[in-house]
């Protein structure tokens, strides 16, 4: 079986290393802040047939490195101005996700909201959580457990794009569905 | 910092005149700079605005201030300035310091209510004694003056001393120049929390990162700062010693983790966790631990600060349909509604004195600095700007700072509870936000 690490609990214990004894400022540019990947994908790891026609099975949709999840699938969903519905167009991208974690039970996706950059910064992280958990809403109607997934927020503090237009607002309403 | 000795001057006996020592003079609007340091946060100050009672003050140079390598004069004129209470007056070409008897009559031509004059002299072991005398040119009384030996590093320190014993004595308020602000500066994708000195110099940063932070937090000793940090990519609270550097993760439960405020006491938080679902209020341990719901509601709670007196909490709730600024117990229980005009009222700061909440209202698309008073509930606009965001009260309830949007580029000003006096402090690189000022230094 082929299983990913996360690296979380490590980058963890490095803040907390860096925290201990540390004179004024902190500086966390020094610190390991990716996460870094597991092994790479091992066809044929589940030996055991051998003989000359055996073919061993190749399954990308296992995605052994952190940020992937299903393939050929949406990960973001977009809402409208003031709006915390996830919208119709969208149904089919969670379907996906969903199929996903609930063949991969070992997967946990970060379903991280924003908002567009209107606005205070924590009334926008609050609203950006109403997106966030939004979608957990959908993503649990569909079966997904609880356990494999976590609403957070972002707010208005990583757009994905630059801007003062309603095109640029329209694209930072949204909620990324991040497979760490 | 360290200041070895203050010394009251002894007083020099002088006549007592009969005119009183506050009176209605035209102000004057005066642009104070200060110079430029190399560090990436630093500040020129920008004072605008006409106040209606400003005591006019001539400041003199310093006997040996030209040779010293802080203008202590300049500092202490800038400060008085921005506080909005006091006008400069022009006081060069006379040569005092803390032992002239100065010819007031000279002064009184000048318009200047108040003169300070004084010296700093260089000693054997690279440190400086630094002396003042202010007097009252009108009634014509030295009103007394100090002394201080201290380092080159710790000069800006004794100015802003100068200052708020300049400020006190003369409106019987507790001066703020030498409290420190925090705020978070934003350079690329790097970002920094900083703490300065109430006039924006001498910043020195307390953290850097390559994700967001937001929403920094004094703690009543003013040794602490929370705030939110990205780091893990997604917001937790931290609670972090300014002077070690030694930091506490307070709040990293599942989800959201955000929006710190300090009790009065310092020994528990208040936060925005959504845990339970939905962005709702708890009171949590400064040190950590089990955090406890102070409300339920169906919406987004937000944004507490305490009262000084640690009774209340204000907060943000969007409950009614739209977010205004509500108050509760902080044992809980019902809550009040505070703002009534408006759809959109966020980001409560309440002033020590208990007096006043100010905070951002949205209006027509823009947001803007308000401030109410808590007794009677009238509103008062402040600025002319329509990108204001976090207000936080000095320690004296006498100024605000607050971010804002000046041509294009983020900065932070401060303002009189009036509106009348702002000034800007304006940054030199990358866009500056969420700035929390310090308590008075103990």
């Amino acid at each position: 079986m082929i299983r990913t690490q996360f690296k979380r609990a490590c980058f963890a214990l490095t803040i907390a290393a860096l925290v201990a004894g540390c004179s004024s400022g902190v500086d966390l540019d020094k610190a390991p802040v990716e996460d870094r990947g597991a092994t790479a994908t091992m066809p044929g790891a589940n030996t055991g047939n051998t003989g000359e026609s055996s073919v061993a099975p190749v399954d990308l949709t296992q995605s052994a490195r952190p940020g992937e999840g299903p393939v050929g699938v949406a990960h973001v969903i977009y809402f409208d101005f003031d709006s915390f519905v996830v919208k119709p167009e969208f149904q089919g991208a969670l379907e996906g996700h969903a199929k996903y974690l609930k063949s991969h039970t070992a997967r946990k996706v970060m379903l991280e909201g924003h908002t567009d950059e209107r606005g205070g910064r924590e009334y926008n992280l609050a609203l950006g959580q109403k997106r966030a958990e939004a979608v957990r809403r959908s993503l649990s109607l569909l079966g997904v457990t609880d356990a494999q997934m976590e609403a957070v927020s972002f707010g208005k503090e990583k757009p994905a794009v630059q801007g003062h237009t309603e095109d640029a607002f329209a694209q930072n309403r949204r909620v990324e569905l991040s497979y760490r | 910092m360290t200041i070895d000795r203050i010394i009251p001057l002894a007083s020099l006996a002088s006549p007592v005149a009969a005119q009183p020592l506050f009176s209605r003079r035209n102000a004057v609007v005066a642009l104070a700079a200060s110079a430029a340091l190399p560090a990436l946060a630093q500040f020129r100050v920008e004072i605008s605005g006409v106040g209606l009672t400003q005591l006019p003050i001539a400041i003199a140079p310093l006997r040996g201030e030209a040779q010293a390598p802080q203008k202590i004069s300049a500092i202490v004129q800038a400060d008085l300035e921005r506080s909005g209470r006091f006008a400069g007056v022009d006081a060069s070409g006379q040569q005092l310091d803390e032992t002239s008897r100065p010819d007031l009559s000279l002064w009184r031509q000048r318009r200047a209510d108040v003169l300070s004059c004084g010296s700093i002299t260089p000693l054997a072991d690279g440190r400086f004694d630094v002396r003042f005398r202010l007097w009252d040119v009108v009634k014509a009384q030295d009103l007394g003056g100090q002394s201080f030996v201290v380092t080159a590093g710790d000069l800006r320190l004794v100015a802003h001393r100068i200052a708020d014993f300049i400020y006190e004595k003369l409106t019987g308020e507790r001066g703020v120049f030498s409290t420190r602000i925090a705020y978070v500066t934003k350079v690329g994708s790097r970002y920094s929390l900083w703490v300065a000195d109430a006039d924006g110099e001498n910043a020195q940063s307390a953290l850097s990162s390559p994700e967001p932070i937001i929403s920094p937090a004094w703690s009543p000793s003013g040794q602490q700062l929370a705030y939110v940090s990205f780091e893990s990519r997604k917001p937790v609270v931290y609670v972090h010693d300014v002077s070690t550097g030694r930091r506490r993760l307070i709040a990293n439960f599942r989800g959201s983790n955000s929006a710190p405020a300090w009790s009065p006491d310092g020994r528990q938080l208040a936060v925005t966790l959504s845990r339970d679902g939905g962005s709702q209020l708890y009171t949590i341990d400064a040190n950590g631990g089990e955090p406890r719901r102070l409300m339920q509601s169906g919406g987004i709670d937000t944004e507490p600060v305490y009262s000084s007196d640690g009774a209340s909490i204000y907060f943000v709730s969007d409950r009614g349909g739209s977010p205004q600024i509500y108050r509760v117990a902080s044992s809980g229980g019902a809550a009040q509604r505070i703002t009534f005009n408006g759809n959109y009222n966020i980001s409560p700061s309440v002033s020590p004195d208990g007096q006043w909440l100010a905070y951002i209202t949205r209006t027509g698309g823009a947001f803007k600095l308000q401030v109410m008073d808590l007794k009677s509930g009238t509103v008062t606009a402040l600025t002319d700007t329509s990108a204001d965001e976090s207000p936080s009260f000095a320690p004296n309830s006498r100024l605000i700072v607050y971010a804002t949007r000046q041509q294009g580029r983020e900065a932070l000003m401060t303002t009189t509870l009036d509106g009348k006096i702002k000034a800007r402090l304006a940054g030199q690189g990358g866009d500056i936000r969420e700035p929390a000022w310090g308590p008075f230094q103990k």
